[in-house]
C-alpha cells in the first residue's frame, strides 16, 4: 500500500496532477448551477466524442473515393462486423449532437448567460454552432449517394450565386469546374480533419474561458448585470455557495450525458443507419434530393421565396443573423438575466422555433413539388367520371395524359403546387378556365401550344362537372366585374388588367 | 535589465538570482534574426500552400471540351431526349459520378437545343415531360417550356444551354463545367 502511495505522489509530483484537477474539474462553480437547465453543454460535448470515436472507426474502412465509396459504404451496412450500427450510432449521434446543442444555446440565451463577463463565451459557443453545421453538411456528403451528389449540386448552385466571384468560389467548393473525384476529397478532408482540429480547439477555448470566467449563476428576476459590480457579486456568490464542481453539481450532468448516448444507441439500434440511398450516378434522374433534417427549413424557405428575395435570403439574411448573434453579448450584455423578465426574448426564441419548425416540417412534406407520377399512377377517382358525356371523359384523359395531376390534386391525390381541382366549377367560370389553361399565370406554365382547341374543350367540360353534386357551377353573371378569383387574379397584372 | 554585463555584473545577477551569460544586445539579434528567418520560412512555405488549396483562382484553363453526343439519328426531330456524355475534366476515380446527363432536343433538321439537366434553381435534375411539353424540377417545383424557357415556379432564368455543333454526322457538345448562374455555360 505504501509503495502505491509512494508512486501516487511521485506522479502528481512529476504532472501536478491535483492542481490540475483542482483548477479544472474540481473549481468551484455556485450550487444553484447544478440545475436540469445546465446539463445541455457537456451532453453536446459527449456527442462529440461520440462522434470523433465512431467517426474514426468508420474512418477505418470508408473510402473516400467517388468510384469507391458508395460500394465501402454498402460494405459497411452488410459485410463489416458491427459496420452498420457504428454508421447508425454516428448518424443519430449528429441528429442528437445538433439537436442537444440547439438547447444548449436556447439556455444560455434565456438564462443571460452571454451577458458580461462571458462574452467570448458566448461568442466561441456561435463558432461552434456554424462548426457543427460545417460538420452536418460534409457530413451528409460523406454518405456518398444520389442525395449527396444533388445536395452538392445545389450547395454548388447557392454558390454559383454569390455576386462577382461565384464562379471561382464554386471551383474551390468542388474542387474543379464539376462534382468530380477531387469533389470528394475535399469534403472528407473538411469532415474529417479541418473542421473536427477546429472544433476541438474552439471547445478548448470554450472551456477554458468557462473556467475562467465562471458558470452562469442561475439568474434571479431583479438582479441585474451591471459591469462595475458583477465581479464582486459572483466572488461573493462562489464565496457564500461555491461548490467544486466535481462532485457536487455534475451528478446531473452525468445523468443526462449517460441517457443521451442510450438514446443514441437506442435509436441506432431501432431505426438504423441512413441510406445510402442510391447510387451517385447523375445520369439516373428520376430522384427527388432532399436535405438531412438539419437543412431542411432552409431548403423549404428557398421553394417558398419570390426569386428576388432568393439573394436576399441566401446570403444578406444568414450574414445579418450570423452578425446578430455575434454581436449580442456587446448590445445586450448588461441588465435582466433572468427570461422571466425578457419577455422579448422568449418570445424571439418561440418565433424562431414555430419559423425553422414550420419550414422543416414543409421541407419534409414538400407540396411545392409536382408529383412526378401522380399522372400516371393515381387514376381520376371514379365518381368524377361516372354518368359523364363523351366530351366529359375525354377530358378527363387529357387531364391526366396533359399531367395536370402532377401539380393539381383530385380526391387528395396528386400535386399540391397548384389548387386542389375538386370543386374548380365553383370557383371558375368556363371562359376563366380557357383562359387559366391557355394562358397559365399564377405560377401555371401555359398550355396554349401543347393543346389542340378540341383538347381544351374537352378538359374544360370535364372541369366544369367538379363541383359539390348538389351546386351549380359559378356562371360569368356570378361575378362582380372588378372581383376577380384568386386564381386569376394571381396570373398577373396582363389579364388583370383586360379583365378590369 | 543587465546592461554590458559582458565585465560581470555580479551584484545584479545575485539581485536576480539568475546567470545571464549572453551580451542582451548579442540576444537580442538572435532573437529578432530568429523571428525574421521564421517568418520567412513560413511565407515560403505558405505561398505553396495557399497556392495548392486556391488554384481555382489561378486556373485559367477552360476545362470544356467538344464531346460526342452520337449519330444526329439519335435524335429524331421533334423530340427531347436525354443523353449522357463522359465528363471532359475527370479524374482516374472519378467512376460513375463522371457521366453527365444533358437533355437534346431536336426541333427540326440541324436545329439542336442541349440542355443541362440542373435546374437553374438550385441544380436538382429537371425532368421531362414529353405529353405536357414541360421540364418539372422535383426540388422546388421549377417547370420550364420545351424550348428551355421559364414556365413556373422559383427558377431565375429557362435551362442552361450547352454550346453544340453537329461535325461528320454527329452531334458534339462542349461540356466540362458544372452550370451555375455565375458561369451558365
Amino acid at each position: 500500500m505504501n509503495k502505491l502511495r509512494e508512486l501516487a505522489v511521485w506522479l502528481d509530483d512529476r504532472l501536478h496532477l491535483t492542481a490540475l484537477y483542482a483548477s479544472t474539474a474540481g473549481h468551484e462553480v455556485p450550487s444553484s448551477a447544478g440545475s436540469w437547465f445546465y446539463v445541455f453543454g457537456s451532453a453536446t460535448l459527449l456527442c462529440f466524442v461520440l462522434q470523433v470515436i465512431t467517426g474514426t472507426c468508420l474512418a477505418f474502412v470508408y473510402v473516400p473515393s467517388t468510384n469507391e465509396a458508395f460500394t465501402s459504404l454498402e460494405y459497411l451496412n452488410h459485410a463489416q462486423f458491427w459496420g452498420w450500427y457504428l454508421r447508425a450510432v454516428h448518424y443519430w449521434g449528429s441528429n442528437f449532437m445538433v439537436f442537444i446543442m440547439t438547447l444548449h444555446m436556447i439556455q444560455v440565451f434565456l438564462f443571460g448567460a452571454y451577458k458580461y463577463p462571458r462574452e467570448l463565451t458566448w461568442v466561441s459557443g456561435v463558432v461552434l454552432l456554424l462548426l457543427t453545421l460545417g460538420l452536418a453538411f460534409t457530413g451528409q456528403v460523406m454518405r456518398f449517394d444520389q442525395d449527396a451528389y444533388w445536395g452538392l449540386s445545389i450547395g454548388a448552385s447557392v454558390t454559383g450565386r454569390v455576386p462577382l466571384i461565384g464562379g471561382q468560389l464554386v471551383h474551390l467548393l468542388l474542387a474543379g469546374p464539376i462534382i468530380a473525384g477531387e469533389t470528394l476529397s475535399r469534403f472528407f478532408t473538411l469532415h474529417v480533419f479541418i473542421l473536427p482540429g477546429l472544433v476541438i480547439a474552439l471547445v478548448s477555448t470554450h472551456l477554458r474561458l468557462v473556467l475562467t470566467k465562471g458558470i452562469n449563476e442561475y439568474p434571479k428576476p431583479g438582479v441585474p448585470v451591471r459591469r462595475s459590480t458583477y465581479d464582486a457579486e459572483y466572488a461573493e456568490i462562489l464565496r457564500k455557495e461555491g461548490v467544486p464542481f466535481v462532485p457536487h453539481a455534475v451528478g446531473k450532468d452525468l445523468l443526462f450525458s449517460a441517457f443521451t448516448i442510450v438514446a443514441i444507441l437506442a435509436c441506432a439500434l431501432f431505426f438504423g443507419p441512413k441510406g445510402p440511398m442510391g447510387v451517385p450516378n447523375p445520369t439516373l434522374i428520376n430522384t427527388n434530393p432532399r436535405p438531412d433534417f438539419y437543412f431542411l427549413s432552409i431548403f423549404a424557405a428557398l421553394a417558398l421565396l419570390p426569386d428576388w428575395m432568393e439573394v436576399l435570403v441566401l446570403f444578406v439574411a444568414p450574414a445579418i443573423l450570423i452578425g446578430l448573434l455575434f454581436a449580442l453579448p456587446f448590445i445586450a450584455g448588461t441588465g435582466e438575466k433572468s427570461y422571466r423578465r425578457r419577455p422579448v426574448a422568449v418570445l424571439s426564441v418561440i418565433f424562431i422555433m414555430l419559423v425553422i419548425g414550420t419550414l422543416t416540417y414543409m421541407g419534409e412534406t414538400s407540396p411545392w413539388s409536382p408529383r412526378m407520377y401522380a399522372w400516371s399512377g393515381s387514376p381520376v377517382p371514379l365518381k368524377y367520371v361516372t354518368k359523364r358525356t363523351p366530351l366529359e371523359i375525354h377530358g378527363a384523359l387529357v387531364f391526366q395524359n396533359k399531367q395536370c395531376r402532377n401539380c393539381h390534386s383530385l380526391g387528395n391525390e396528386g400535386g399540391l403546387r397548384g389548387p386542389a381541382l375538386d370543386n374548380v366549377a365553383t370557383r371558375l367560370t368556363a371562359d376563366e378556365m380557357v383562359r387559366q389553361v391557355i394562358q397559365g399565370g399564377g405560377n401555371m406554365p401555359a398550355y396554349g401550344k401543347k393543346l389542340t382547341p378540341a383538347e381544351v374543350e374537352a378538359l374544360v367540360a370535364f372541369m366544369r362537372t367538379l363541383r359539390p353534386q348538389n351546386e351549380r357551377g359559378v356562371q360569368p353573371s356570378d361575378k362582380p366585374l372588378n372581383k376577380l378569383p384568386r386564381d386569376v387574379a394571381r396570373s398577373g397584372p396582363l389579364l388583370a388588367k383586360r379583365e378590369r | 535589465m543587465n546592461k554590458g554585463n559582458s565585465t560581470g555584473d555580479t551584484t545584479r545577477q545575485e539581485d536576480t538570482g539568475k546567470q545571464n551569460t549572453l551580451d542582451p544586445t548579442r540576444r537580442n539579434w538572435l532573437f529578432a534574426a530568429g523571428m525574421a528567418l521564421n517568418v520567412a520560412a513560413g511565407a515560403l512555405i505558405a505561398i505553396p500552400i495557399i497556392g495548392f488549396v486556391f488554384s481555382s483562382f489561378v486556373e485559367k484553363k477552360d476545362p470544356r471540351n467538344w464531346i460526342s453526343l452520337g449519330n444526329l439519328e439519335d435524335f429524331p426531330e421533334k423530340s427531347t431526349r436525354i443523353a449522357t456524355y463522359r465528363n471532359p475534366f475527370t479524374r482516374p476515380w472519378d467512376g460513375q459520378t463522371a457521366n453527365i446527363p444533358c437533355w437534346v432536343r431536336r426541333a427540326s433538321g440541324q436545329e439542336f437545343q442541349i440542355f443541362a439537366i440542373n435546374c437553374t434553381h438550385l441544380g436538382c435534375p429537371v425532368r421531362w415531360f414529353q405529353e405536357s411539353g414541360l421540364f418539372m424540377c422535383p426540388c422546388h417545383g421549377g417547370a420550364f417550356y420545351e424550348d428551355g424557357s421559364r414556365a413556373a415556379g422559383p427558377p431565375p432564368r429557362g435551362l442552361y444551354q450547352y454550346d453544340h455543333k453537329v461535325e461528320s454526322g454527329q452531334l458534339w457538345v462542349k461540356g466540362g463545367e458544372m452550370p451555375t448562374l455565375s458561369n451558365p455555360v
